[in-house]
């Protein structure tokens, strides 16, 4: 009688465990998956700037510090290390020397009118809301991991198991800042 | 909000199972009438069974094709398009198709059975008239639809209504010409309790299933706008879009009375005029007052 009782019991923990852990590896795999999704918007994005660059120089190629800064920020961002952090401040740059692009277009209704211009602004604006939508579906994933992972009981045998916890994506500093209006 | 969610799921399945309730109530009255309680029950759930089994795999299709909606061209609808791309990466939902629907008027519903086979269509109005902001709040009301499951509960909520609606009718035409079965000896059979209470249940149960229908579609709209900001954690888009529904008059010509419950802004005319309505009324209504969502949402 005793025996089955054991037996039961060690079952039903077994059963649990594996319960558990499948459940910690479909949230890891989905952290992952948000990960990448990161990196695939924002590859669309330095893919888009060429073009944009092209088509701004048609109407304004003497603005050339502006242009400039574009192109560096964009090879910036391709080097950037494949951290969390690192991507960010790469990110950061690109983003606020895109801003200064689009500020810029305002002075030449030309290319303002251009058909071109207008598609690729929409779809930089697109992929830039997809890069922050992303990254908040990471950061999504990565709570919901660790809640599952420092859960009691899970975090007993988690840490044995090889379940780290994860690193959320955040904005450095700068970003955090309001941007101050001068006239 | 999770715990919300939840809550949600545990409702439709009670909302179902009481449909389920109500149809072999009404079945059983429907075969006291016919002599036979029990086939009368058989016969109303495999009847329900049936229609939910067809709705669940054309549903979506029908209700396209009733708003007569058209699939919205990538190029041309880029902005529309990237909005719904951007929302799914934002929920990790699958992208659904996108349709158009030729209407003034600014309104916008999602149909489907699960968020792989599902479809969010806007109106050509709702383009002119909101900007990026305030439709990407609209958009991601509609894909909460569809992460929620509602666009499914209200598929089968739908149908299971149309069920009874049917039986009862049915039952009632035929206790008029028969009138109320007469005994070969022309006495009126009227001594059976039981006959009574059916008909009282045949009377009841259309309207007791309409009112259900309509209470947990508001609970869910309610959902749904909060979840919309959950994803765009941006409430003041969704807000504004609202607001501008709210002062918007006219009328959506493309719905009729059975997709009224699946657009964002109930489409017919004389709801919702300042929010005040007979008690009787909101009963049936399958959207709260806008007035009422915007407060709620004033506060997240």
């Amino acid at each position: 009688m005793g025996i089955w009782i054991l037996i039961g019991v060690v079952a039903v923990v077994v059963l649990y465990v594996i319960v558990v852990y499948n459940g910690l590896i479909r949230s890891r795999n989905q952290v992952d998956n948000a990960w990448s999704q990161i990196d695939v918007q924002l590859k669309r994005r330095i893919d888009l700037i060429p073009n944009l660059i092209e088509t701004v120089k048609g109407y304004a190629a003497h603005e050339k510090s502006t242009l400039e800064a574009v192109i560096n920020a964009r090879n910036a961002a391709i080097a950037a290390p494949g951290t969390p952090a690192g991507q960010a401040a790469a990110d950061n740059i690109l983003t606020g020397a895109l801003k200064n692009l689009f500020a810029l277009s305002e002075a030449y209704p030309d290319l303002k009118a251009n058909q071109n211009f207008l598609a690729l602004q929409e779809e930089l604006t697109a992929t830039e809301g997809r890069v922050a939508y992303s990254r908040q579906f990471y950061n999504d994933s990565v709570l919901s991991y660790n809640n599952k992972r420092q859960a009691f009981p899970a975090v007993i045998f988690a840490s044995i198991l090889k379940f780290e916890n994860k690193e959320y994506f955040e904005t450095d500093e700068a970003s955090r800042e309001v941007p101050k209006v001068q006239f | 909000m999770f715990e919300l969610i939840r809550s949600n799921k545990r409702r439709s399945v009670a909302l179902i199972a009481s449909f389920v309730v109500i149809l072999g109530m009404v079945g059983a009255a429907f075969g006291l009438y016919i002599g036979n309680g029990l086939v009368g029950t058989i016969v109303a759930l495999v009847f329900s069974g049936g229609m939910a089994f067809a709705s669940y795999w054309k549903a979506d299709k029908i209700a396209l094709a009733v708003s007569r909606a058209y699939p919205a061209d990538p190029v041309q609808y880029q902005r529309l398009h990237n909005l719904v791309e951007g929302l799914c990466i934002a929920s990790g939902l699958p992208k659904p198709a996108v349709y158009l629907v030729d209407d003034p008027a600014p309104n916008a519903f999602a149909t489907g059975r699960d968020p792989k086979h599902a479809a969010i269509a806007v109106t050509t109005g709702l383009l002119e008239k909101l900007n990026r902001v305030e439709l990407e709040g609209v958009l991601a009301h509609e894909l909460s639809h569809i992460r929620n499951y509602d666009i499914l509960i209200s598929t089968l909520a739908v149908t299971l209504v149309g069920a009874v609606a049917l039986l009862t009718n049915i039952a009632v035409r035929m206790m008029w010409w028969n009138g109320g079965r007469v005994n070969r000896d022309g006495d009126r059979d009227g001594g059976n309790p039981l006959a009574i209470v059916g008909l009282v249940l045949l009377i009841f149960a259309p309207i007791i299933a309409k009112a259900m229908q309509a209470t947990i579609s508001r609970k869910r709209e309610t959902l749904a706008d909060v979840s919309a900001c959950q994803m765009t954690r941006y409430p003041p888009g969704l807000i504004s879009a609202l607001e501008k529904l709210r002062d918007d008059g006219t009328v959506t010509h493309a719905a009729s009375t059975a997709t009224a419950h699946m657009w964002i802004e109930q489409p017919m005319a004389g709801v919702g005029d300042g929010g005040h309505l007979s008690r009787w009324n909101k009963m049936f209504d399958t959207h709260p007052p806008l007035s009422e969502r915007i407060a709620l949402l004033r506060e997240l």
